[in-house]
């Protein structure tokens, strides 16, 4: 894929068939609940250029998963407003009201995009704050696309050795092409096959195509094994 | 219902003036708050089991045998017994001693602690944690019911032709409480025996501790000791009081502010709306109280907080007697009037003897 694909109208549905139906029927889940696309962004300033990115990674998802016939709802979700609340659940062990809202819009999300600024060689501790507080098993299985801002180009391999890792013990399923967005991408024009514009339409149509393969996000069921057998499996032989 | 407070024996400076005091008054001030409770009417008084500083009640059978000596009616407990790192023969042994004592009035509250430097000082291993606790109950279980014992597990030494003395008192042995913070496997552990749970909700949002205890009650009906409704759920809270509700949030603050466990986070509002704590008069905490019954139904104990955050002696002594004058009198009657009939009380040792004893005639007494 070299350009960002058009935001589709109606009456494209026809084309949009044809291209997924070659892989067989690769999306099950009933098309009246639409999916949840939920962003995470970590930036500081105000505006700032990693919501830029997530707004427009998300909007891009949002296209893909239209394209493909499935509505989609999108949450951006700003942890600057939540950084009080998020450094209390650390103290607390346990997050407030507000806190626990955005939690569970994440970890209902049918598909994630997380944004951190690179700060000294890594995600900002605010970002990799909000993911401590959440459950360690709550992003299982969940699709999660990951994409950075930074000051140079020099950083963008933070992507690969610090944001993925985290997911990958998140046990999260992360969407091999990871964003990242430097000073000079803003400026360029949408024309190469290697610029912003172009990573971001890749990027999305992964994370769109995977959400599109998965059932659909459901709470995590807290399960419990029978006493019997909790008894049993301490049994000496 | 049964009323009555906990402590968690830390000492913790007084932030108002930067005292703190000696192990020797924290454990002197654990006792005076013990005889208070009894004084003014309460029904329970747990202590912690903790066996490292800034805590001072590592031996808690010494302390309850001391305080039953001086009391008449309070029955004496724990918040928490650790069932991971204590030998469940020396438990079985330590309780069924302190109930000939106490005269029965005797239960106790099962814990697996949560600090992993405590386990190895005991020989144990905090991975094992749940393990531990299962299998430790296990045996306890059966070292007060029968009284010759072989057994074999994973976690001590096989017993061979052992009895557990003293007999518990009258043959019945403690009641049990599982307390739990958050583990499924505890309320899980706690329904398969039909003992009691408690949930120690003082920090977490009460959400939580529904699910915990709604797991409980349907397990407590699954395995057939009665309707979720008849289950034994205990829960805690923490609170400060003065007459006017500004002046207990004023005096109340700085303690909160400065407190280990508290401070350093949200404010003393934030933690009010999201916890149990109530700062405030004694009609506040008669109202939040009550709601708990809304959230989590009719329970039959709840223990109070009250020496928490490095309060004086003096303080602790006060809240102690609106407990007993103004806030208790008011929810045992309001609990009565709420709760549907055959909803049971707590189980004490005078209620258990009945029960066995209308089911088979009297054995001889031991």
């Amino acid at each position: 894929m070299s350009t960002v694909p058009p935001v589709p109208s109606a009456g494209e549905e026809g084309r949009v068939s044809e291209r997924f139906g070659e892989h067989g029927t690769p999306h099950e889940k009933s098309r009246a609940d639409p999916l949840r696309v939920v962003a995470v962004a970590a930036g500081l300033g105000t505006p700032s250029s990693t919501r830029l990115l997530a707004d427009r990674l998300a909007a891009a998802t949002r296209d893909h998963l239209t394209e493909a016939g499935h509505p989609a709802e999108v949450t951006v979700v700003e942890l600057r407003d939540l950084a009080t609340d998020i450094a209390n659940a650390m103290v607390t062990g346990f997050p407030g009201t507000r806190l626990r809202t955005t939690i569970e819009a994440v970890t209902g999300a049918d598909g994630l995009i997380a944004v951190s600024p690179i700060f000294s060689a890594s995600y900002s501790g605010l970002f990799k704050s909000f993911f401590d507080v959440i459950d360690n098993t709550a992003l299982a299985g969940r699709p999660v696309l990951i994409a950075a801002t930074g000051g140079t180009a020099r950083h963008s391999l933070a992507l690969e050795h610090a944001l993925r890792p985290l997911f990958t013990y998140l046990r999260a399923i992360v969407v091999p092409t990871a964003v990242y967005a430097a000073p000079e991408d803003w400026g360029t024009g949408g024309d190469g096959a290697g610029d912003l514009a172009a990573r971001i339409g890749r990027a999305a149509g992964e994370l769109a195509a995977l959400m599109g393969h998965r059932p659909p996000a459901s709470p995590a069921q807290e399960t419990v094994v029978p006493f019997e057998d909790q008894l049993a499996a301490l049994r000496p032989d | 219902m049964q009323f009555g407070i906990f402590t968690v024996g830390d000492v913790t400076p007084d932030p108002t003036t930067g005292r703190t005091p000696s192990e020797h008054e924290r454990i002197t001030a654990m006792v005076r708050i013990a005889l208070k409770a009894e004084e003014v009417g309460l029904d329970v008084f747990a202590t912690g089991e903790h066996h490292n500083p800034p805590f001072v009640p590592s031996s808690p059978t010494t302390m309850l045998g001391h305080i039953a000596a001086r009391t008449e009616r309070l029955i004496l407990s724990t918040a928490t017994t650790l069932i991971t790192t204590n030998d469940p023969v020396k438990i079985a042994e330590d309780f069924a001693m302190l109930q000939h004592l106490a005269g029965g009035r005797v239960d106790l509250m099962l814990g697996r602690g949560n600090t992993g430097p405590v386990y190895p000082w005991f020989g144990q291993d905090i991975r094992q944690g749940v393990p531990l606790a299962i299998e430790n109950y296990a045996l306890l279980h059966r070292l007060w019911r029968e009284d010759v014992v072989d057994w074999k597990g994973r976690f001590r030494t096989p017993l061979q032709g052992f009895t557990s003395t003293p007999r518990p008192l009258d043959g019945i042995p403690p009641f049990v409480w599982h307390g739990s913070i958050r583990s499924p496997e505890i309320a899980e552990q706690a329904a398969y025996y039909g003992d009691g749970f408690f949930a120690n909700n003082i920090f977490w949002p009460k959400e939580h501790f529904q699910r915990l205890i709604g797991l409980y009650r349907e397990r407590y009906a699954h395995y057939g000791h009665g309707t979720p409704e008849q289950a034994i759920v205990g829960l805690g809270g923490q609170v400060f009081m003065r007459r006017n509700s500004q002046d207990a949030v004023r005096e109340f603050r700085p303690y909160f502010d400065n407190a280990p466990v508290y401070g350093h986070g949200p404010s003393l509002e934030e933690f009010m709306d999201e916890t149990p704590l109530t700062v405030g008069s004694p009609q506040q905490v008669i109202d939040k109280t009550l709601t708990f019954r809304e959230h989590f139904g009719d329970y039959q104990r709840q223990l109070f907080l009250i020496d928490h955050a490095g309060l004086p002696l003096k303080t602790v002594l006060e809240q102690l007697d609106l407990l007993g004058e103004e806030v208790v009198p008011v929810l045992r009657k309001e609990f009565a009037a709420r709760r549907p009939a055959g909803v049971p009380d707590a189980p004490t040792h005078a209620s258990l003897l009945a029960a066995r004893d209308t089911e088979t005639p009297a054995e001889t007494a031991r």
